[in-house]
């Protein structure tokens, strides 16, 4: 397995990203326009403004759609098959793309779901969990 | 912006030529070539004649200077020419853009080729890391178009029967066409136990991966006559549409770039979708037709399923697609195999011919639908 293959691109625009998981925060940006988006970038991709700062998500999102992948592409996923990725839109508005820690058959359209970042691991992801599997996990912001 | 609508019928597909598909063992280069020469031979014109060279980037094996090869390999010094990247969409786009520089006197004949072979060489193309987000295993092509799939679902109840007869309809029409790479006919109930791959994508809902490639001949209509060219195939419409935000970014997942690129190309037709006798779209995934249907405005958003029941987009249907098996049945190569079925279509020499088949509409696209080329081709 090329485990290189699995480490995160870490460069000077989204670092920022990268060390608010590890520290257990979501973070997206916001121009002084008003626009938030994912994933990190040097300029708003909507009105191209360089004053923008990081934010962190709330942690609330819903569900819009998930496939379950049957076939590993990377021996790193072989072992989690049949695994999830879903597709989440934050309630600030960003969407992305993460795991949903839970069964997939409990995945449903329109779920409300809740940030759980495991930051014993090496590297942090931004996954969530079913918003009514447990209580909410405390996220600071 | 004004359309110049006396651009339609001016240009014509004058000649087409492919290859064999399926597992070759041939450098995308030599299929190229292969392939150009067959579509010259087939418009009846001399290599010499030939001042642009369009291509496709071979998808799976990408080369630097990649037009200079082929040329070199035609054995051509065309004045214009180039391998352009815009995923499954390129076909009809170069053809456009040979076309726009024939007009503007550029250049007099053009050749629009594509050549790929992932079959013999390497697929790991379609199952690639997506950037950073493979950190989660979002690997491949197949799960953004699952994600779409499963959003329509979602959204409008889109029944698996939908999906099923996408892939019975290339299957079909697959079955007898000689060149196809998979030639047995699909039933719903074996649509319906197909493994999933990506669920909710099944293995019959994703394209084939194989080598080969195809080319076109684009000259004005005038040159056309002049050169005594049989059965030239007038370009009636053309339109095209990007978006260029990933998935995650996209504002709607259930439309498509189908909208604003078909619309043009009606456009510049002076035609509606019920003008179209029979359609080529691109079934890179069972999705992707549902969807340019919808799109393209053969029936309203979310209503695929009803249009395509009962068989009518198949051989004997009001609309029958994907003539010679697309993309399912007849060869995964992303898009020209549709183009030259198109004009078989017009020229009235398919081996599935449908009967006064007067225009044909035909759809590229590429990545997960940012991309999307409409051809409308007619008598």
């Amino acid at each position: 397995m090329s485990s290189d293959l699995l480490k995160a691109d870490i460069d000077a625009i989204n670092a920022p990203y990268w060390k608010g998981l590890m520290e257990g925060r979501l973070l997206f940006q916001r121009c002084s326009g008003g626009h938030a988006w994912l994933p990190a970038r040097a300029l708003c991709p909507t009105c191209l403004s360089k004053e923008w700062q990081w934010q962190a998500a709330a942690g609330n999102g819903r569900i819009l759609s998930w496939v379950i992948y049957h076939h590993a592409y990377h021996p790193a996923f072989k072992e989690r098959l049949p695994y999830n990725v879903a597709l989440v839109q934050l309630e600030e508005g960003p969407r992305l793309l993460t795991n949903i820690l839970a069964s997939n058959d409990a995945l449903a359209p329109d779920l409300a779901v809740r940030l759980a970042i495991d930051t014993s691991a090496a590297q942090p992801l931004a996954t969530f969990e079913l918003e009514d599997s447990k209580p909410p996990v405390a996220v600071s912001a | 912006m004004q359309l110049d609508r006396t651009m339609r019928g001016k240009y014509v597909i004058a000649g087409v030529g492919h290859t064999a598909f399926g597992k070759l063992g041939l450098d995308t280069v030599t299929l190229n070539v292969q392939a150009c020469a067959a579509a010259l031979a087939d418009a009846g014109v001399e290599k010499g004649a030939v001042d642009a060279l369009f291509l496709k980037v071979p998808t799976s094996n990408r080369e630097i200077l990649y037009g200079q090869k082929v040329a070199e390999g035609l054995g051509i010094q065309p004045r214009w020419g180039g391998a352009w990247d815009q995923g499954g969409a390129a076909n009809i786009t170069l053809i456009a853009m040979a076309m726009m520089a024939i007009d503007t006197g550029q250049c007099e004949i053009a050749l629009v080729s594509y050549a790929d072979n992932p079959r013999s060489g390497s697929a790991a193309v379609y199952g690639r890391p997506r950037g950073n987000d493979s950190l989660y295993g979002w690997f491949s092509t197949a799960a953004g178009y699952g994600m779409i799939h499963r959003r329509h679902v979602i959204e409008h109840a889109t029944p698996p029967e939908a999906f099923a007869a996408i892939a019975m309809a290339a299957r079909r029409h697959g079955a007898g066409n000689p060149h196809a790479q998979l030639r047995s006919p699909l039933s719903q109930e074996a649509y319906m136990q197909s493994p999933f791959v990506v669920d909710p994508l099944r293995r019959d809902d994703c394209c084939l991966v194989s080598d080969g490639g195809a080319a076109v001949v684009v000259m004005s209509a005038e040159r056309a006559r002049s050169l005594r060219v049989d059965h030239a195939v007038p370009i009636l419409g053309l339109g095209s549409g990007q978006t260029s935000w990933e998935l995650a970014a996209r504002e709607t997942l259930t439309s498509t770039e189908a909208v604003r690129s078909g619309a043009i190309a009606f456009e510049m037709a002076g035609m509606q979708p019920s003008d179209i006798d029979v359609a080529q779209l691109y079934d890179c995934f069972t999705i992707t037709p549902l969807m340019t249907l919808e799109d393209y405005g053969f029936c309203r958003k979310g209503e695929v399923a009803d249009f395509v029941a009962g068989g009518r987009i198949e051989y004997g249907g009001d609309l029958p697609i994907n003539t010679s098996g697309g993309l399912l049945s007849e060869t995964g190569m992303p898009g020209m195999q549709l183009i030259i079925e198109g004009v078989r279509q017009i020229r009235g020499i398919a081996r599935l011919q449908v009967r006064g088949a007067n225009a044909c509409v035909v759809s590229n696209q590429g990545g997960t639908m940012h991309t999307h080329a409409t051809l409308i081709l007619g008598s």
